[in-house]
């Protein structure tokens, strides 16, 4: 692509994705929305996250994987339990990766 | 969770803990974003490598992460760029960042009272990962200056995005990749899903939009995560309100 192609892509770009982020807050105001919309609103953090992990832990090759060598799994798993048990974020990251790096580590 | 209101009798509450001045609260914002940072600085850095290796000039690698902020929209449209008319490419990153819409009508409740000179810089670092460290936020029940430590977490991550960005293009190939620390990222999201979950209907709909989020990943232009989302959304909406109506209504939720 040509550098004006690719300035393009980026302003385009920029105003795009602020579209999307200031669609809501901007345009059209939660407020006005019918109530049974906005009752929905608690649910978009953890169906988006949800949307986001899952194929990242299932499908690490772009391929169901449930295989003990999917290593992303078990890593995510053992932060699922930290998570669920102790509810801190910094322990959470810190017990994934080491899980991973133990299991790359381990099988390599 | 345990709330002591006592209106007329009491003379005035405490302060409560995490109210304070607007520059704490932007501070605090910006410590809780940190951890998250562990996901994020290598994904920057693979970015900026990747964004030379595709053929881009530092600057405009650069003005990727500036202009757009938006880091899986950023790696799809690098990778675009080679094979796709620029008008295919900007569609592209528009339906990778529909879900923003999503986090926009969240936040929006929690702004709406605020001028534009919030609205605008507010909705301008609205990524994944600052709505949902604020979504947290706006849980508790202080929440007069809270704008301020969404601000804060925010820019912490703007900060963080844009010095990984220029480091991953000054080391260009130089990035390792054998750290895996790819896997940062979705253990990091991890963290913040499970926190964000309060309820049984909140674990449906995660569920929900997880699965579907497998059985649809085949789907062009990562259409497959928003309407996972949508479909997770809408299961929770419909559990919360049979929950309602089985409770006779009078909890309000």
């Amino acid at each position: 692509m040509s550098v004006g192609g690719v300035w393009l892509v980026i302003l385009g770009g920029m105003l795009v994705t602020f579209v999307t982020r200031f669609s809501f807050i901007g345009l059209l105001p939660a407020e006005r929305l019918p109530p049974l919309l906005r009752s929905g609103l608690g649910f978009v953090a953890p169906a988006v996250l949800a949307a986001i992990i899952a194929p990242a832990l299932l499908l690490p090759a772009g391929v169901l994987d449930l295989s003990l060598s999917n290593y992303q799994l078990l890593a995510g798993l053992a932060a699922m339990a930290i998570a669920v048990r102790f509810r801190n974020l910094w322990l959470t990251i810190a017990v994934g990766l080491a899980v991973f790096w133990m299991l790359s580590a381990l099988g390599a | 969770m345990p709330r002591v209101d006592e209106p007329s009798t009491a003379p005035q509450a405490p302060p409560l803990p995490d109210a304070g001045s607007a520059a704490r609260q932007f501070l605090v914002g910006g410590r809780d974003q940190l951890p998250l940072l562990l996901g994020v600085i290598p994904f920057g850095l693979i970015f900026g490598a990747l964004a030379l290796q595709a053929g881009l000039t530092p600057v405009s690698a650069q003005a990727f992460s500036v202009l757009i902020f938006a880091g899986s929209a950023q790696f799809i449209a690098v990778g675009m760029l080679s094979s796709a008319p620029a008008g295919l490419v900007v569609a592209t990153i528009f339906v990778v960042n529909l879900r923003h819409a999503l986090y926009s009508a969240s936040l929006s409740p929690h702004i709406s009272h605020l001028p534009m000179r919030w609205k605008v810089p507010l909705a301008w670092l609205l990524t994944d990962e600052a709505f949902a460290v604020a979504a947290l936020r706006y849980r508790q029940p202080e929440v007069r200056l809270a704008h301020w430590y969404t601000l804060g977490t925010g820019l912490t991550l703007w900060a963080a995005w844009q010095a990984s960005t220029a480091l991953g293009i000054l080391l260009g190939a130089r990035v390792p990749e054998a750290w895996g620390l790819e896997v940062a990222l979705p253990l990091t999201f991890i963290a913040l899903l499970i926190l964000s979950i309060r309820d049984w209907p909140a674990v449906a709909a995660a569920l929900c939009a997880g699965g579907a989020a497998v059985v649809l990943h085949g789907l062009p232009f990562r259409l497959g995560l928003i309407s996972a989302a949508i479909l997770g959304v809408a299961v929770g909406v419909v559990l919360q309100a049979r929950r309602g109506r089985a409770a006779s209504g009078s909890d309000g939720a």
